[in-house]
């Protein structure tokens, strides 16, 4: 697997060779720095620490984060996430390089906010009619029968918070990247609003 | 300029400038089959939309008295050339006014002198 971190920078339009034109997400990402390997023997499973986004000022970080990074001998980051990734070693960087256009990739980021949400907008109910008299608009309806279930079912679909959570969007196209930039440009759109850092990740 | 900006730049293509109101020749590529031809499409420009990579143009022209309007996307590359005819003098964005009419009356005064800059 390969897996990078990246900021998402907005979304534009452009035209391939044949004609067509497709929606793009332009993400800023890398290079990632390795600050620490997980190994079997130390850690119990493998992977690898990668540091995204450098921290201009040193003394907002706190006594364990700056420990870390200086025992790795690395400028601080502040995004650390880990991925399942072999064969780096501490210091290295991960680029948009190992990402070529034609790679299917899965996208994780942080969705942007909707706040309190009906069951409409939230789970997608049909709700009533708009007029006629009908005062049932836009409410749930019946959550639970009265001989049957005779209580109501667990996860039913209620009003409540809605977005501000972790989704992945998966089997994405990547149609560019660009290594002088740091940028890669993914098919379609990416959770978050324009900033959100985000997580990029190739299986292989 | 932000990186956004900079990405739609690398894929804008070079074309001849032209504005509202002046006649052009679009050469559009047509696929037929696995052949590929070049089809002409002659009018004035009559209005433009958007800007970087989303950028169009719509052209108008009068096909056997029957009016016909294409919109292009500018930096489509089914678009093979452009070629600018004649540089209209119009004082409006949108020449859609040219729909109501016919014959002399939708006639556009031609640009009287070129700028340097053109």
């Amino acid at each position: 697997m390969i897996g990078i971190l990246g900021k998402k920078l907005g979304m534009t339009q452009i035209f391939t060779e044949d004609g067509r034109l497709y929606p793009v997400t332009v993400v800023e990402a890398g290079p990632c720095c390795v600050i620490q390997v997980k190994t079997l023997d130390n850690d119990g499973y493998k992977a690898v620490k990668l540091g995204f986004s450098e921290v201009r000022k040193e003394k907002r970080l706190n006594r364990p984060l700056s420990g870390m990074f200086k025992k790795a001998g690395v400028r601080p980051y502040r995004i650390l996430k880990e991925f399942p990734m072999i064969g780096l070693k501490v210091g290295e960087l991960v680029t948009v390089g190992r990402f070529a256009k034609g790679d299917r990739v899965s996208v994780t980021g942080i969705s942007k906010g909707k706040g309190f949400q009906g069951v409409m907008k939230r789970f997608h109910y049909a709700g009533g009619p708009g007029s006629h008299g009908s005062m049932f608009n836009r409410a749930p309806g019946s959550i639970g029968a009265s001989s049957f279930p005779s209580r109501v079912w667990k996860n039913k679909g209620l009003p409540g918070h809605m977005g501000s959570e972790r989704v992945t969007v998966k089997n994405l196209e990547i149609v560019g990247v660009k290594p002088d930039q740091n940028l890669l440009l993914i098919r379609g759109a990416l959770p978050g609003a324009k900033g959100t850092y985000l997580e990029i990740k190739k299986e292989d | 300029m932000n990186l956004l900006e900079a990405v739609e730049e690398g894929f804008k293509k070079n074309v001849t400038s032209f504005n509202v109101g002046d006649t052009v020749r679009v050469l559009v590529k047509v696929i037929e089959g696995d052949k590929e031809r070049i089809q002409p499409f002659e009018g004035i420009v009559i209005a433009m939309r958007g800007s970087g990579t989303r950028e169009t143009f719509m052209v108008r022209k009068v096909s056997f008295g029957i009016g016909v309007e294409r919109i292009f996307p500018l930096c489509s590359p089914t678009i093979d050339k452009i070629e600018v005819l004649k540089r209209g003098s119009v004082r409006r964005a949108k020449l859609y006014y040219l729909r109501g009419k016919k014959g002399k009356a939708a006639k556009i005064k031609e640009k009287e002198r070129e700028f340097a800059s053109e």
